[in-house]
Formats: C-alpha cells, structure tokens, sequence
C-alpha cells in the first residue's frame, strides 16, 4: 500500500507519536557525534569559548583533553586559532553560541577560514527563538545568512539530534569550512540511524502533489505533523533542507514542479535565511507562490521557546495557514 | 644569482635587503598603490628571515618541517613578495604585477595564489592567533619547526591581538616567535597619539611573553635575537623590532603619510637613486647596517 511517508528515510516506527519520541537539542547529538568522530580521526582537535558544557564540547574535552583548546571568553580568538591549527594539519570544531560565533567573529571567519580555505567546522549552538528566557542578545536569527553568502563555505541545520550528530560524523570525514547550526531547546529525535544523510543532499521525508514545504532544523518535524494533519485534504511534501549551502537544486525543483507552490520553515530571520535561499533559486529556475514561516526583520524576546514559537508564528497552525494562503495563490 | 640559504654574512644580507626595497618600490609604483612605509621598515628583518634565520625550502614550499611565517599586517606584503621573489618562490616579474587584475600578487595576500604563502591576511589583529594555532599543532604533533608571527604595533589596537597574547602565554608557546614591527605610526598619525602601546615590553611580561628589545636596522642584533628566541623554553618569544619606516628613502622615512600612497615617477626615481647611494656604501663598507 503506498504510504505517503518515504519509507526510504527510514524516520522511527513512532515518528508520528511525538510523545514516543526521545527529546534533545541538537547540541546533544554533536557532543556524541563528535567523540565518535575523534576516535576514528587523530587530527581533529576541539576548541571552545568558555562554553564547554552549553555547546556539549565538554565530552570531547573529558575524552580526548590533550586535544582540546581552551580559549576563554574571546570569540575572534576561537576561530583564529582554529585557522591556525587546520594550517597545521588539524580538523577542527570550534564551538560557541550562534549569537557570538559566527555573530561576533563574522569576519575572521570570512578571512582566516573561507578565503583561507581552511578545514574547521564552526559550531554555533543556542541558534533561534528557542534560546528562550536569555532574550534576543542570545537569539541569534542571523547566522544562516551570514554564512551562507560566504564563499566555500557549507551550512548545515540538522533536524534532530541523531541527524546532528550525523552531520558532525559526516564534517569530520569530508572537512571543508563548514557552519553547523545546533539549538539548545530539546525536540523529539525522529530519524534513526538508518535514516541517510548527506550533506548538500536534501531529503523528502514525506511525499505529497499539492505543496512543498521546505524546512530546516526542528521545524521539519513540525512539517511532518502537518503534513500528517492535512491528510485526505492537502497533499503535501515535506523536505528536510538539513544543507542550506550547497543548496540541493535538482530535489527541490523536482518537488515544486509537481507542486507548484512552497511553504518554507525555520526559526531564523527569512531574509538571509533558508526562505531567502529557495526563494532566491526558484526565482531564477521555477517561480512559484511561496509563503515564509520565521521571523520576519525583528529581534526575539524572553519568554519560553513555545510562547516565542507562537508569538513569531512557528507552529503547526501557522504551517497550515500559510499552506492555504499559498494554495489560494497557485494558478 | 641563485641565493644558498643561509647566508652568514651580513654584508650579503644587507645588500639582499637594497635589492628587494628597490624592487618593492618599482612594484607598488608600477601598481599605483600600496603601502611602501612598512615594506621598507621591515625591509631588514624579511631579508634575515628569508636568507638567513628561516628553516624552508622554496623549492619544496609545502616541506611538512618548515618554519612557519604568518604575516599578520598583510597591507606590507610588497616586501613579503619581494623577499619571496628573491628567494626563489616566484619571479621578479610576477611581483611587479602586484595589484593587477589576473595576477597571483594580491594587494593583500592570498594564500591559495602562492605556495609558501601561509594565510591570507589584511584585516587586522588575526595574526598572531593563527601563528598560535599553528604553533599548538606543532606541538601536539612534535614537530620542530619554529613559527613567526610577523605584526604591527598598530594591530595591537585590535582586542584579537591581545586574544592571542593571552593564549599563547597560557600555552606556553616556547615554539612561536613574534616580531612586532615597533615604527610608532598608522594612518591617522603617530600609535601614541591615535592609542598609545607603550610599555611593550612590560605589558608582554605581564602576560608570561620573554621579550626581547633590537635595533630592526642592525643585522647582528636581529640576528642574535632571533636565535635566543627560538631558545627560549616554556614562553613564547616577542622581538620587539624598532623600525624606521620607510627606511632608506629620506623622504619616506618616519612620514607617516607614507604609510599607504604610491610614489610618482620622480619620487620613484629619487627614491632609487637614494638606495643605490647606500648600495654603495654597503659595499664600501660605510654604511652602518
């Protein structure tokens, strides 16, 4: 019987029973992935700003201490000397919050590692609304943009924590300057180990003729739900962007020229951000109504991560709305 | 004249250094822009490295066991190029497309354009913790190569300087070396004036740096500073090198101005015809270098 879910992503047996699910950020899955990738690769080292535990840098500084730099509270300084450290041979991940890496040190990131062309993997966790309580200095909605319009660069937003930790394990064997996007907020961990992950290779994870909807990071899961919600009434097709750069053209094409209209998701500014990214490419190759899901040019705020979700419409109810509006639009 | 590294002798060395100032200004004339100020302050100090101090091979640029140099200000590349040039990592002709559109010599440097070109630089203060990042690697893989960090006074106005300062001394960098080109000027003026530095050598104390103190111009004082740099165990080493900038053209030479304009064909000329004065002196043996 077909299923409108693609069987060869292989999501968890409980994926749509969020309450099955193991909730973790994003961050969580990094810190694993990466002392598994230090145990198969010698040459990658770790270094933080003074935020060990918070980014989850603190397993691989326990397991592997002569491999790890602590460079305190100096975030031009992380990313320096991570430069100069994968001059000399070394793969590696530097880690701070999204707001100040890549917020603060954008530039030494431009030059001592893209234009350098040099292997480190900058990760920057507590990205987003979902931050919360600590407010709209630590809730970095800008770091897509910034990295993505960087040359050699690659960005990658996992959507769950085993995807992250994926990512990390997929970074440590092919090293290019990358930009990991991780969150602090725990979400419900629904692919598996069996789920394939690529980078530059996005994945549909459920099938669908009437809208595409685009999404990056936690936020896919809300997609999935709706698309589950609307079942019987909208046919939709939801795609894990999990790289925003190299952007994955041939899937999403594919996609809208069944469809015809797209939905983007994510919990980042939409200009610059993974909405700005397709809407940038399918203006060129495939124009099609979109609507946008993310904030739009304002700062956050403190609150929980689910009163910020609805205060800057993120939800699922949002996702559908915005799938009627586009439906309205399509000829 | 195919160089045989190292050269010993000053008398050598110091007509090297005639050689690539002359050949720096011809490439930033040619250019119409650039910054001769520095280039020829540190004129002296790149000869030594190049020809003399430094452990590489530009015929192997990649060697796994070279000694590292970073220029961090990378605005005074003329001289980085010049030097390299002579050295045998490219041609003369080639640095005298500096500047050009299609050419490899960048009005800052790129790494991937050049082999033996270690990092890209330009935007201040990045330097010295790219050299300190090089530097742990090289001791967590025991390698034995020394690295050079090559900075302004300037850049010490950038907070990513002191970032580094503070990390290499936590570290105990024992196998990176600065060189801080101490002319006291910027393009606003004089360092004092626009934010003072001064006391160099106490401040890098404070932060456990062994520092030393040399006449940039006087070739024997470098010389010996260099190698009780690399000696030094348990520290990382700063030479603090008193440059004139715009060493060797009379009209260049402490003008701030001079940082970062390009001269006219007459000043060019003059400017040559200065340098092939002290060329002669050199080589008579009346010329303090």
């Amino acid at each position: 019987m077909y299923m409108p879910i693609n069987p060869l992503v292989k999501l968890s047996k409980h994926w749509n029973t969020p309450d099955a699910l193991e909730k973790l950020g994003t961050r969580d899955g990094f810190g694993k992935g990466l002392v598994e990738a230090a145990k198969k690769h010698a040459d990658i080292v770790g270094l933080t700003a003074d935020l060990g535990e918070s980014t989850r840098m603190h397993l691989f500084a326990e397991a592997f201490p002569n491999r790890f730099i602590q460079v305190g509270v100096a975030e031009q300084n992380l990313v320096t000397v991570a430069s100069g450290l994968a001059a000399g041979g070394k793969i590696p991940f530097a880690s701070g919050f999204g707001a100040f890496t890549p917020g603060r040190n954008w530039e030494q990131i431009r030059t001592t590692i893209c234009y350098n062309n040099q292997p480190v993997q900058v990760v920057g966790t507590h990205t987003g609304i979902t931050v919360g309580e600590d407010g709209a200095t630590h809730q970095v909605l800008e770091d897509i943009g910034l990295m993505r319009m960087l040359p050699n660069m690659r960005v990658i937003v996992p959507a769950d924590a085993e995807q992250a930790r994926k990512a990390t394990l997929a970074m440590a064997k092919n090293p290019k300057p990358t930009y990991l996007r991780l969150g602090r907020e725990k979400f419900p961990t629904f692919t598996t180990k069996s789920t394939p992950f690529e980078i530059g290779k996005a994945d549909v994870y459920y099938r669908g003729s009437d809208v595409t909807i685009i999404a990056a990071g936690p936020q896919v899961y809300d997609a999935l739900m709706v698309a589950v919600a609307l079942k019987g009434t909208v046919a939709v097709e939801v795609i894990n962007m999990h790289t925003i750069k190299p952007f994955d053209l041939e899937t999403v094409l594919k996609s809208v020229k069944k469809t015809g209209a797209v939905v983007t998701v994510e919990d980042h500014q939409i200009a610059g951000g993974l909405g700005g990214a397709v809407a940038e490419q399918l203006a060129l190759h495939l124009p099609a109504p979109m609507e946008f899901i993310g904030v739009h040019d304002a700062f956050g705020e403190s609150g929980t991560a689910k009163e910020l979700l609805e205060h800057f419409h993120i939800t699922q109810k949002d996702i559908i709305k915005a799938i009627h509006c586009v439906l309205a639009r399509k000829k | 004249m195919k160089p045989t590294f190292p050269i010993e002798d000053t008398k050598d060395l110091a007509l090297m250094a005639n050689t690539i100032r002359q050949d720096l200004l011809k490439a930033i004339h040619a250019a119409g822009s650039g910054h001769p100020g520095g280039s020829l302050g540190m004129a002296d100090i790149f000869t030594i490295l190049y020809f003399h101090a430094l452990q590489h091979d530009p015929k192997k640029p990649l060697w796994t066991k070279r000694d590292r140099l970073v220029l961090s200000n990378g605005h005074i590349c003329p001289v980085l190029y010049a030097t390299m040039a002579h050295a045998g990592y490219l041609s003369i002709d080639e640095v005298m497309t500096l500047r050009k559109m299609g050419s490899r010599v960048q009005g800052h440097p790129h790494r991937e354009e050049i082999a033996g070109l270690e990092t890209s630089s330009g935007p201040l203060g990045s330097g010295l913790s790219q050299a300190a990042g090089m530097a742990i690697a090289a001791k967590m893989d025991d390698a034995g190569h020394t690295v050079f960090a090559l900075t302004s006074d300037g850049e010490h106005q950038e907070g990513n300087t002191w970032e580094g300062v503070m990390l290499a001394g936590k570290y105990q960098l024992d196998n990176l070396v600065q060189i801080m080109d101490r002319n006291y000027i910027q393009i606003d003026g004089n360092t004092e004036d626009v934010m003072p530095l001064d006391p160099v050598r106490e401040k890098y104390e404070a932060f456990g740096w062994w520092v030393t103190e040399v006449d940039a111009h006087n070739y024997k004082q470098v010389m010996n500073a260099i190698d009780q740099a690399k000696n030094v165990k348990h520290k990382p080493a700063l030479i603090v090198a008193y440059t004139v900038p715009g060493k060797g053209v009379s009209y260049m030479e402490d003008q701030y101005g001079w940082h970062g304009k390009a001269p006219s064909d007459a000043e060019l000329e003059q400017a040559l015809a200065e340098l092939q004065d002290i060329r002669a002196q050199i080589e008579s043996g009346t010329y303090e270098y």
